[in-house]
């Protein structure tokens, strides 16, 4: 499956073996959030909001601190007041006073679900009952769900301190229109007037739920002395400290986090909603607290990916070249200014050569939980649209869609959308591979239609910090800072084994805590791998320099005349020349030879590069019930290199099964109270395996030369083409455009019979 | 309200629990007895993350009162390898790399194997029926699917008489 065209032989580069944390995880001994206890530890709950939108009159916590097992209640008048800031940690930026408004809001609650208050207790019950005897007086307001609603003359603002950023002059007024982003160039209008065809087309998108099998939860303690620990499933537990930190406004180092097994995260978990709220708890109750939320809490208070309503019109000349794009969005932000605008707009065209172009985003605020984060953040829904338009637009001018495709990729040295030319990207490569695989030209049964999209997401870098140190044994350790939720223990352990030549069972890796190794960013953005990896090969070739060193000092040679050769350091002159030192050997000497041998690599990895699948999928539909079945599913992606392909392949066919989820089933859906009526996964559908077909993913291999070993990052890309996949696939198996998602059976169905 | 006293069998051992009569068998297993291999996923039976055998019977123990489990047998992740032999179920998922966090996968091996104690054939249609119950957000379910096929491969193979 792998094309063969990486840069030079492997030893461990591109195999497959079993993770180190495997046998754990398929026996029950992993820990995860809820499975970890303190000594003395309290349960605690959060009150929340059954309003949309409402000021806080009053909060009366007498009644449920008398209550007996009642070890402390917190509202948000017990965090500290903050300034305004900016903080770039986890996946985007967000202020910090928002941050901390949503983990315990202070005036206005600004979504049903917002948290209010939260109990400590000496069991759950204790801490469900207390919550029932907070009283909490709320001055409803008028509230405000859909984006052009919300963006309407006498919508109800939900903060009075936002004025649209990236508008020059500054607006005279607040809005709910946090942030406008727009890129592009050319004349348009020009273009789209002399083009030889044209599509123009709507798209509406409901916001998804990451859906994580695994709520949040966290346990704190924080003594008298200031110092604190915390015990939470996390993207990123530098991330938690210091969102943590700078809510509680207390020094970063007196808060030691430990980093539990993550189950599953998708971005969702790249932000604090419970740590600083346990924290408060622990400090008032001078006990360790767990916090942990239930499912209906995770849908109702965390971080969906936006809705969107989007504007496309494309123009193209006879042959089929692109002369223009005109596209411009809405995102939901919900409660507080989110980020996925401008990731939005740079995702949403640059895979096309496109002469002149404008694309604008804006971040709108309604009475939804604050946005997070989701799997390529911003790319699938604009995606989803300007893919179903270059499917139109090939039906339009008779040109394959594949082929209307490959014409105008973007190839290394275009302009992307910011104007900036791309490195070596794997587009062609990657439409190369699915116009070449059987799949494409396989036959079709009644009913059902090919469809086929393309897409990427810029990837990213960032910091990260390694530690690699050899045991007296010649036996290796890789700590890192970045959590493992698909299996880097596996990719760190392979990159340091073939940089020391050593078999992968010599080398161990672990996930170390806030404490023990330095700063490293989020594990999301797809930038675990590549940057990740790059601190381990920068720490792993500097221990291979220091054993080398040392051989040579053994030896009575200088350092030129060893050589690091299959896993051990052999002299090349002098009169021990031939022979040959174990870092057994060496490391076992090495406390009498200059001291233990390590290597901490720190560093803020440059060089990245997109990722670009390409995703072909079969339907069938019946025409009697809109039921859409996926019968075969292939997604080819350039992923740079493939350190360890298994999970590489089961990063697309995850990302492809949550895409074709967000096609066909998965949406938020709201009553005309404002609250969200579908709040657990009986009513929020997620793909289960009856739903699925076996998801191939095909790996193409375009190594990035920034990379020691070629990394691109894998996961976010292959969520972003299924979306327009599915509704091409649609369009090819019954003839109807659907433009708004999900593409459930009643919309089909709808949509097969016009007249009702 | 006063505590309920349940005798049971858990992976084959004795057991006694005092709980409360509201208390699920999750619960029970996860913060009494220390078994924190059966996870929380939702509570509502949606997720099977929770997923134990009771009295032979696949089910997800958040559904289930812990008063319902006196004199009967539960048999959960914990109990599914023989010492540190692992599995074939637990073996394939392994060298399948059929999780990714990891957190769906003992509801999911729990499952398969009270498939194929009952199918030692099954086609991929049934397993992919059969695991319905069981969410999984990060594989898209494929690698899991081959995993568990192959497991009863390799399960058939054990039990034919050389």
């Amino acid at each position: 499956m792998n094309a063969p065209s990486t840069m030079k032989p492997f030893r461990h580069v591109g195999t497959r073996p079993v993770r180190p944390d495997g046998v754990d995880k398929v026996t029950g001994k992993a820990l995860y959030s809820t499975d970890f206890k303190a000594p003395g530890m309290l349960w605690g709950a959060i009150l929340r909001s059954p309003h949309p939108h409402a000021r806080i009159l009053s909060i009366d916590t007498k009644k449920a601190e008398a209550l007996a097992g009642v070890k402390a209640v917190a509202t948000g008048r017990d965090l500290p007041t903050l300034e305004s800031l900016v903080m770039h940690v986890g996946e985007g930026a967000s202020d910090i006073v928002d941050v901390s408004h949503n983990c315990l809001a202070l005036d206005k609650v600004l979504y049903e679900g917002h948290a209010v208050a939260a109990v400590a207790a000496a069991s759950p019950e204790i801490a469900r009952e207390a919550l029932g005897l907070i009283t909490v007086e709320y001055e409803e307001l008028a509230f405000v769900l859909g984006l052009e609603e919300a963006l309407a003359e006498g919508a109800p603002v939900l903060h009075d301190t936002v004025f649209t950023k990236g508008v020059d002059p500054k607006p005279d007024r607040p809005s709910n229109a946090a942030m406008r982003v727009e890129m592009g160039g050319g004349d348009v209008e020009g273009a789209l007037a002399s083009a030889a065809a044209t599509v123009t087309g709507r798209y509406t998108l409901e916001p998804v739920h990451q859906g994580y099998i695994e709520p949040h939860a966290c346990v704190a303690s924080w003594n008298g002395d200031g110092q604190a620990q915390i015990w939470t499933s996390s993207q990123g537990h530098f991330a938690v400290r210091a969102l943590t930190a700078s809510v509680l406004a207390i020094p970063q180092a007196d808060i030691r986090v430990t980093p539990l097994e993550i189950g599953g995260g998708f971005g969702g978990k790249t932000t604090v909603y419970l740590e600083p709220v346990a924290m408060v708890l622990s400090k008032k109750s001078g006990r360790p607290v767990r916090l942990a939320m239930t499912r209906e809490e995770v849908f109702r208070a965390t971080g969906p990916a936006p809705g969107a309503v989007i504007d496309v019109r494309l123009g193209a000349a006879a042959d089929g070249t692109l002369v223009a794009a005109d596209v411009e969005f809405l995102y939901h932000s919900g409660a507080y200014t989110a980020n996925d605008a401008g990731a939005g707009v740079s995702s949403a065209i640059g895979h096309y050569r496109i002469p002149n172009s404008r694309v604008v985003g804006i971040e709108v605020l309604c009475n939804r939980p604050a946005a997070k984060a989701y799997r390529a953040p911003g790319a699938p829904q604009v995606n989803f649209a300007v893919e179903s338009a270059m499917d139109e637009l090939a039906g339009k001018l008779g040109i394959d869609p594949l082929e209307l495709r490959l014409k105008n990729a973007a190839i290394e040295g275009d302009p992307q959308t910011t104007g900036l030319p791309w490195g070596r990207i794997g587009y062609v490569e990657c439409l190369e591979a699915a116009k070449a695989h059987p799949h494409w030209s396989a036959p079709l049964g009644p009913n059902q239609g090919r469809g086929i999209a393309g897409g990427y997401w810029g990837n990213y870098g960032g910091p990260s910090t390694v530690n690699v140190s050899v045991a007296e044994d010649g036996t290796v350790t890789v700590a890192t800072g970045s959590p493992d939720i698909g299996g880097s223990r596996a990719s760190m352990a392979i990159m340091a084994a073939e940089v020391l030549d050593i078999p992968y069972e010599q080398v161990r890796a672990v996930v170390a805590d806030t404490a023990s190794i330095g700063v490293s960013m989020v594990t999301g953005g797809s930038r675990t791998t590549f940057a990740t990896g790059m601190a381990t090969v920068q720490a792993a070739e500097e221990v291979k320099r220091l054993l080398c060193e040392r051989a040579a000092r053994m030896w009575g040679v200088i350092s030129d005349q060893v050589e690091w050769r299959s896993g051990e350091v052999i002299c090349l002159d002098g009169e021990k020349q031939g022979q040959a030192m174990s870092a057994a050997a060496i490391a076992g000497r090495s406390f009498h030879s200059g001291g233990p041998i390590a290597a901490v690599a720190a560093l803020s990895a440059k060089g990245w590069l997109p990722g670009f699948g390409v995703h072909i999928c079969d339907t069938e539909v019946d025409p009697e019930t809109g039921h859409v079945k996926i019968v075969r599913y292939t997604a080819v992606q350039d992923v740079g290199i493939a350190i360890h392909p298994d999970y590489v392949e089961g990063q697309i066919q995850g990302g492809a099964a949550q895409g074709i989820g967000w096609a066909l089933n998965e949406a938020y859906i709201y009553g005309k109270d404002g609250k969200l009526d579908n709040a657990g996964f009986l009513d929020y559908r997620m793909p289960v395996a009856s739903d699925l077909p076996m998801i191939e993913a095909v790996i193409v291999e375009v190594p990035n030369p920034s990379h020691p070993y070629g990394v691109k990052g894998v996961g976010e890309v292959p969520i972003v083409p299924p979306l327009a996949a599915v509704a091409n696939a649609i369009h090819a198996a019954a003839g109807v455009r659907l433009k708004d998602l999900p593409m459930a059976p009643d919309r089909v169905y709808a949509a097969l019979h016009p007249e009702g | 309200m006063s505590k309920i006293r349940v005798s049971t069998t858990v992976n084959g051992d004795a057991a006694e629990f005092l709980c409360e009569p509201t208390s699920s068998l999750l619960d029970v297993l996860r913060d009494t007895m220390g078994l924190t291999g059966s996870k929380e996923g939702c509570g509502s039976g949606d997720c099977g993350a929770c997923t134990v055998v009771l009295d032979g019977e696949m089910v997800c123990s958040c559904l289930v009162l812990a008063p319902e489990a006196e004199g009967r047998t539960i048999a959960t992740i914990e109990g599914v390898a023989e010492g540190s032999v692992l599995h074939p179920v637990q073996q394939k998922f392994l060298e399948h790399a059929a999780l990714q966090c990891g957190f769906c996968t003992p509801g999911f091996i729990v499952a398969a194997k009270a498939l194929l104690d009952r199918n030692p054939d099954p086609t991929e249609s049934e397993v992919r029926y059969w695991l319905a119950g069981n969410l999984c957000r990060c594989t898209g379910y494929d690698k899991i699917v081959r995993a568990v096929m192959a497991a009863a491969a390799e399960l058939r193979q054990e039990r034919t008489p050389a």
